[in-house]
């Protein structure tokens, strides 16, 4: 339980750390809140050449708001998410979600965009980001780019982005009027990943579905996008029925691996009750419920 | 002689804090205020340390082992493998069972994580790089896993170094992965009873493999001092003396040259009783280098190499009158003993005390068979607050008792009722030959069943079941056998299991007490002053507890089995009694008066008819340094070796609600009332202590704690994310009551309560899962009872739509 050894760095800059991991490239990996790192390295399972510890870079804390979007520093802790009130204002739901993220001491360093650019399917965040239509901004060598969150995730722990590349905003529409979300985590006990959880956002109008999106945690490769289940749900009035056989295109968006938390039929099945919870959730605020 | 008016007896009593009072603990201001001294925290100067290279394999060859880049590492001092330990016979040592475990593995591993190799270092980071770079050429054998494959004709032999041997320690072998073969009880009767039964069942019952997950992880700090010839052994030692003896017969030092201290130590559960090979590299390593080495092991280490607990697959079968009368009781058990037999019990029992299994009620006959085998598993194997296989006795009776009730159609309540043994039938003997002390059994159920009102819980029951909800009730009635115990029948390699204490009574009249048990955190500094202070009349506050110095503890057989409450316990209060009898002598003297005029009240003796005329306990101390008669000799002290008469039977009825969401398979516990009747309560406080921990572990067993292996031997979850802990926020409340059935053969009538809650607890638990399925005529669901098990079950009946 003792990492390898390795060199420390502490840029002072989203500049200063842009070009530190532009220099070190693929040997350097970046330390944000370190709950999912750090673990692998004292297991030896990473063993990077380098560190490169966000902490000390202020701007990459700040949460704000503009023209309807919220602009969500990197490295904003789940902490931070969940006392914010722009946060609460404009998407709750994040701030929801991050209140199931691990306990009090991991949220108080487990980062928002460490969460996101890990990659890894039991994370929390990116089926919400899939579901609220989130864009994360990149910084490399070669300047800024904007990645909308569904063209984000490749393969597990593998993202679009590059080796020279730093996470350092997430941009978040805020939601509109009419318009509920929910997220159903579904767990073995307090601080462990999701056995399958579900993201669901859904707009009325005039008793219909306008939108939705649907997301799911932990039940594939990477957070899965359930578009059909999203679909199916779009244009029509929303009942038990019309629930389940989201819930049931959902399923089969699902593919899971078996581990302690169960059988692939076991979480493809909870990915399917996790939708319906999350949907039910979503409409009845929608409707103001 | 004081001649004053003195406070009434009752104001005394309470005064001592002794037996009965809910003092606070004494150890806790050190404790909560992180001022503990664990073995983590000794810092002697010049420590090196040391860790171990573990096999990935669960069964290979060894083919080589090279360290020399290992070795290269800037501060490495030593990489031992069994080749260096083998010239001093030191490669495997012997197991508490009568087999022999590898220190360090040679020529074969035996399971994964198994201890290949010792690298010792200046500081545990380079330790931590050279073990990277040690390395073993594996030639991979294959595995085996699951025991009621271990004696397949054609199983892959396991121990090769046993060949040729029809003995393993516990008996003859049929099997080459076989170890023993152990039965009780009378097998024609019991036949015949079958054979004769109006209702019978029958029900495959696992208990799966756990691991107790102290705070605290196992280590060692051994310091060889070269000049005097002395090994200092400091760690987590739950019976210290025991591991002085065993260190002494294996590494040939004279015993009186091995100084084996334990600190505090953050819970053992049973995890710490046996030796492991890194107390053996460590004091091998301090000996060659003649430094202090270091040890601890990671939590990973921990969970996954150090002794494991139950691995028992039972098959129960019970044999009634149609009205529920139990006639008979048959058991078959396959006991997974992991790679070595290296179980910690007594010497004479190779299934423990598990022949409890009759439990609470009157069984007219009673036959148990147990197989011991090896798999390529972790060896252990009664680790877990859980008296020597009690638990998987209780559990097996519990769970029995409830599929019997679903056969004949009778509420669990009423079947037990029906066959608890009655209070005129103490002492009771049971069919497989023990002897209960004493208990008032139904009087206990039906306090329970009326504290949660038994009857509206069924009715509620009855009501949600008709509209599809699942909810369930799980009752337990358990008596548990402790206080081992009597050395005609208990002994680990030949030493009675008896237990000590001695006590000195200072000039000014306080007291240090030290006892041949070790408290891994169940309050014996307050426990046992309490005792003292109520036989000696002098208050718990000015009393010292000190254990875990053989040096100046007398020898004793350690804390495991709820032994040391019936067995120190005892020999406090019988040395306590010692002094007084001399004390009395003292006072008579002072008193100028015949003993035969004096009688003890509370703190003092008193001529009798005259109580303004008394000598305190006190003065009485001064007085043994001062004054004493004539031909008596100076001091207040003794000392007591309690070889008990018997076991003990703390008992108890709980009770469990759950509420199961059939969609997730979530259960949640929406009630639990236990109680327990552990005898006399020495200090309630610490009883609910002990009993809220107990719980709060059985239903870490019960609802999701599992060691898991995998087809070719790999463990898996054996980290903290896996292995299920439960939080404040998973633990249930917990409801506690008592009823106080004193052991007629115990000094103070107490009988121990440590490993009570946990026993009577996981029946209770899972009773109440099981039971919340009961209308589909579900018998049995095996544990752990996690969401994705119970879900299945509801899926497979179809009530999760």
């Amino acid at each position: 339980m003792i990492p390898g050894n390795f060199d420390y760095h502490r840029p002072g800059s989203v500049d200063e750390a842009a070009a530190l991991l532009g220099r070190l490239g693929e040997d350097a990996k970046v330390l944000a809140g370190g709950h999912s790192l750090l673990p692998m390295m004292k297991l030896r399972l990473a063993e990077p050449k380098s560190l490169i510890d966000l902490g000390a870079i202020a701007e990459l804390r700040v949460i704000r708001e503009k023209d309807g979007v919220l602009q969500i520093g990197a490295m904003a802790t789940e902490a931070a998410l969940i006392a914010s009130d722009l946060i609460r204002r404009h998407c709750p739901l994040i701030a929801e979600a991050a209140a199931l993220i691990a306990d009090p001491q991991v949220r108080n360093r487990g980062t928002i965009g460490g969460d996101i650019a890990h990659g890894d399917p039991g994370n929390d965040h990116p089926a919400i980001m899939l579901a609220l239509g989130a864009s994360f901004v990149l910084r490399g060598g070669k300047g800024e780019r904007v990645v909308a969150a569904g063209d984000f995730y490749r393969a597990l722990f593998e993202t679009a982005m590059k080796a020279d590349e730093l996470l350092v905003e997430i941009r978040v529409p805020a939601l509109r009027p009419g318009t509920g979300a929910s997220y159903q985590k579904l767990k073995r006990k307090v601080g462990d990943f999701a056995i399958a959880g579900a993201a669901a956002v859904i707009g009325i109008k005039d008793g219909r579905c306008g939108h939705a999106a649907i997301a799911l945690t932990n039940v594939g490769p990477t957070a899965v996008n359930a578009e059909a289940a999203a679909a199916l749900l779009v244009g029509k009035a929303i009942d038990e029925a019309l629930i389940g056989e989201a819930a049931k295109l959902a399923m089969s968006a699902c593919a899971p691996t078996a581990d302690l938390r169960g059988p692939v039929e076991y979480k493809t099945r909870m990915a399917g009750e996790m939708t319906r919870r999350a949907i039910r959730e979503a409409l009845k605020r929608a409707k103001g419920g | 002689m004081t001649d004053v008016i003195v406070a009434p007896s009752k104001e005394r009593e309470a005064g001592l804090a002794g037996i009965g009072s809910h003092r606070k603990r004494k150890e806790d201001p050190r404790l909560i205020q992180g001022k503990g001294q664990f073995l983590d925290d000794l810092k002697l100067p010049g420590t090196v340390f040391g860790d171990f290279v573990r096999s990935p394999h669960a069964h290979a060859k060894i083919k080589a082992i090279r360290a020399d880049k290992a070795k290269a590492v800037p501060g490495i001092i030593a990489v031992l493998t069994a080749e260096d330990l083998k010239p001093l016979n030191l490669h495997w040592m012997p197991t508490l069972a009568g087999d022999r475990q590898a220190v360090l593995a040679h020529e074969k591993v035996h399971f994964q994580n198994q201890e290949v190799a010792f690298v010792v270092g200046e500081d545990r980071y380079a330790v931590a790089d050279a073990i990277q770079l040690v390395e073993v050429d594996y030639e991979a054998l294959p595995v085996v896993i699951d025991p009621k494959k271990a004696m397949a004709p054609n199983a892959p032999t396991l121990r090769d170094d046993l060949t040729g041997k029809d003995n393993a320690g516990q008996g003859p072998r049929r099997h080459p992965n076989h170890i023993f073969n152990w039965s009780v009880g009378d097998k024609a009767a019991t036949d015949k009873a079958f054979a004769g039964a109006a209702v019978t069942v029958k029900e495959d019952i696992a208990y799966q493999r756990v691991f107790p997950c102290p705070l605290e992880t196992c280590g060692c700090v051994a310091s060889m001092d070269p000049v005097r010839g002395e090994l200092t052994l400091y760690g987590t030692f739950q019976a210290p003396h025991v591991v002085r003896t065993v260190v002494s017969l294996i590494a040939g030092l004279p015993e009186h040259k091995i100084h084996v201290i334990a600190q505090d130590i953050g819970g053992g559960f049973g995890g710490k009783v046996g030796a492991y090979p890194g107390y053996i590299c460590s004091a091998v390593a301090s000996i060659v280098i003649g430094r202090p080495v270091k040890w601890v092991e990671s939590r990973m280490d921990n969970l996954s190499t150090t002794a494991f607990a139950r691995d028992y697959h039972m098959t129960g079968e019970l044999a009634a009158d149609k009205d529920g009368k139990i006639r008979a009781l048959r058991v078959y058990v396959l006991a997974d003993h992991g790679a070595f037999n290296a179980h910690a019990q007594p010497t004479k029992w190779p299934a423990g005390l598990f022949s409890i299994v009759t439990g609470s009620y009157d069984i007219g006959a009673a036959h148990v068979a147990v197989d011991g085998v090896f798999t390529n598993k972790a060896p252990g194997g009664v680790a877990y607050r859980c008296s020597f296989r009690v638990t998987e006795a209780s559990y097996l009776i519990e769970r029995m008792v409830d599929v019997l009730a679903l056969k004949l159609g009778m509420d669990p309540a009423d079947l037990r009722r029906k066959n608890l043994i009655q209070p005129e039938q103490f002492p009771y003997k049971s069919a497989l030959g023990w002897e209960y002390d004493s208990g008032v059994y139904p009087a206990a159920l039906e306090k329970a069943l009326k504290a949660v009102d038994y009857k509206g819980l069924r009715q509620e029951q009855a009501e949600k079941r008709k509209r599809g909800e699942l909810m369930g009730i799980g009752l337990a009635f358990f008596t548990e056998i402790v206080g081992a115990g009597p050395t005609r029948n208990c002994d680990i390699l030949g030493i009675g299991m008896f237990d000590s204490c001695e006590i000195r009574v200072h000039p000014t009249g306080s007291i240090i007490a030290r006892l041949g048990t070790k408290s891994t955190g169940q309050g014996h500094e307050t426990t046992y002053a309490q005792i003292i202070a109520s036989e000696l009349g002098i208050p718990s506050d000015d009393i010292m507890i000190e254990e875990g110095n053989t040096d100046t503890a007398p020898y004793g057989l350690g804390t495991y089995g709820s032994r040391s409450t019936p067995v120190a316990g005892a020999a406090c209060a019988q040395a306590a009694r010692t002094i007084r009898e001399k004390a009395k002598k003292i006072a008579a003297h002072m008193m100028e008066v015949s003993e035969t005029d004096l009688e003890w009240d509370v703190d003092r003796f008193q001529i009798k008819g005259v109580p303004q005329k008394t000598v305190t306990m006190k003065q009485i101390a001064m007085a043994a340094y001062s004054n004493v008669p004539a031909g008596m000799q100076h001091g207040l002290e003794a000392t007591n070796y309690y070889d008990p008469p018997n076991f003990t039977y703390p008992f108890g009825a709980y009770i469990c609600v759950v509420d199961v969401d059939r969609f997730t398979g979530e259960t949640k516990v929406r009630r639990f009332y236990a109680l327990d009747d552990c005898g006399t309560r020495i200090n309630p406080m610490i009883i609910e202590g002990q009993v809220h921990g107990g719980l709060t572990e059985a239903f870490a067993i019960a609802m999701g704690q599992e060691i898991v292996y995998d087809e070719t031997g790999n463990v898996l979850g054996a980290s903290l994310m896996d292995y299920f802990v439960p939080t404040s926020v998973e633990t249930p409340v917990w409801e506690t009551d008592f009823t106080v059935t004193p052991s007629p053969h115990h000094p103070i009538g107490a009988k121990g309560v440590g490993e009570s809650p946990n026993v009577g607890g996981v029946s209770a638990f899972s009773n109440a899962v099981i039971d919340a399925f009961a209308h589909h005529g579900v018998t049995h669901m095996p544990m752990p009872h996690t969401p994705w098990r119970v879900s299945e079950v509801c899926h497979r009946l179809g009530i999760d739509k």
